[in-house]
């Protein structure tokens, strides 16, 4: 695992070096620029994209293990952090988090651990939801987006912390939509060698959750995993794992929607946003592969932390109080 | 109620095409990323000056730079850094490809409901994708 994982970051690291440094010296082949040099950065503009892959191929491995998309923790750290407009930010982290998924998607499909027949349902509340949010999102100011951002997922930290039974929810019977929709599986956990019976409750419940999600994942630019696992596992009792999965995979239907409306609205800088995705998607392909062996508590604590993070930065950047 | 302790047929038919699709689009972002820093075609904006652009809100930087949102970028293909759109667009047009898989499949096993839930998936998917959803911007 090590040695696969050490590889591709310095395979990736190579061919960044290397593509940076080749552009770094057309660049200074070039006319002088007519534009003044941009203030509050003293870096070359080639930095920039390599601190950028990076970081985001951290962020990559990390997401997957949190079950959250890569936007959520891409959003406040490349936005306090780095140079970049926060449109841009916006625009970059969904297609970020929207890259991850993709990348994580075959491999949780094909392990049984994503289930598309919970997907699809919740996908398509979700995603519609997401263009209302992502055209909302583009139209408000700012910092009071941010500032509704952080103070929903501290809410969420919250209640995840305050649950008591979320690794493997005791669902005692389906509800009737999920048994009509024949929502309900068994999947391998290798950590303990045991074959994990599930099935779902409060379906209807957990479809109208998805609306607001799906309107908030498009409002803040971001991917959606910090409110989808908390919603499948804890509300509709799906496995952690199974939710967590689940959850990662719906983000590549969530995020397209979204990420087509900032698309279309011009916010995507191709020199910011591909060595995000590059980063992003090479890190999600060690990270499911640490999934896979990796016991549900760690990877809720790990959520949790991840969670209480991001929601706190982006609530006091908001606020103007972390700028 | 029955139990599946293995994918099921749309489940695998899914992932297969996103994993192609998702090896295709990478496979596509990378190289128009070579080729846009090794500076074959020339861009609209030069590297020097991404700078100065990317610290602007995107309403300023569209008017700064002449750039039209939606998919005029399909006019500038010809401009090494909207080549990078290449991968961007098929990257995030990947899942509307794999619904239009699963489909048929759907209706095969008499899954109306599923296949019927997968068809609005992709109307809704296309009509983002579009760009006739426009927004007011702050």
């Amino acid at each position: 695992m090590s040695r696969i994982l050490l590889a591709l970051f310095f395979l990736g690291m190579a061919v960044m070096t290397v593509l940076v440094g080749a552009a770094s010296a057309i660049a200074t082949t070039e006319p002088a620029a007519a534009l003044p040099a941009a203030a509050g950065s003293s870096m070359p503009w080639w930095a920039w994209p390599a601190i950028l892959f990076i970081v985001t191929f951290v962020l990559g491995i990390v997401a997957v293990l949190g079950g959250v998309g890569g936007g959520v923790l891409f959003v406040p750290i490349i936005g306090g952090f780095f140079p970049f407009h926060l449109d841009f930010v916006r625009g970059a982290g969904l297609l970020v988090a929207l890259a991850g998924a993709l990348a994580a998607g075959p491999g949780l499909l094909k392990k049984g651990m994503a289930d598309l027949r919970l997907a699809i349902p919740v996908a398509l509340i979700a995603s519609s939801c997401a263009i209302v949010g992502a055209m909302i999102g583009l139209a408000l100011p700012t910092n009071v987006v941010q500032t509704a951002l952080g103070a929903t997922i501290l809410g969420i930290v919250g209640i995840m912390l305050m649950a008591k039974k979320s690794e493997y929810p005791d669902v005692q019977q389906a509800d009737n939509l999920s048994t009509a929709l024949r929502i309900s599986g068994v999947y391998h956990e290798v950590s303990t060698g045991q074959d994990i019976n599930w099935k779902i409750y409060r379906t209807p419940q957990g479809l109208a959750l998805f609306i607001i999600i799906g309107v908030m994942a498009g409002m803040f630019g971001l991917g959606a995993g910090w409110a989808n696992v908390p919603v499948l596992n804890l509300l509709m009792g799906a496995p952690l794992k199974v939710s967590v999965a689940t959850s990662k995979f719906l983000l590549s239907i969530t995020d397209t929607s979204a990420a087509w409306i900032y698309v279309n609205n011009g916010a995507v800088l191709p020199m910011m946003v591909v060595p995000s995705i590059i980063g992003i998607m090479l890190g999600s392909i060690v990270g499911v592969r640490i999934l896979a062996r990796t016991k549900p508590a760690a990877i809720r604590y790990m959520v949790i932390g991840l969670l209480l993070f991001a929601g706190t930065r982006a609530l006091l950047k908001g606020l103007a109080i972390w700028n | 109620m029955e139990k599946k302790v293995h994918a099921t047929e749309e489940q695998l038919a899914y992932a297969k095409l996103l994993d192609m699709g998702m090896k295709l689009g990478m496979l596509a972002l990378i190289i128009t990323f070579i080729v846009y820093v090794l500076g074959i075609f020339t861009p609209h904006i030069p590297v020097n000056d991404l700078p100065h652009y990317w610290s602007m809100p995107v309403k300023d930087y569209l008017r700064a730079t002449g750039i039209h949102p939606g998919w005029a970028w399909l006019g500038m293909l010809g401009r090494g850094d909207f080549l990078n759109f290449l991968g961007i667009a098929f990257l995030s047009g990947v899942t509307i490809f794999c619904y239009l898989r699963v489909i048929p499949i759907f209706f095969r096993k008499k899954d109306t409901v599923y296949g019927i839930l997968a068809i609005i998936e992709v109307l809704v998917l296309v009509l983002a994708a579009s760009g006739i959803l426009k927004s007011g911007g702050h």
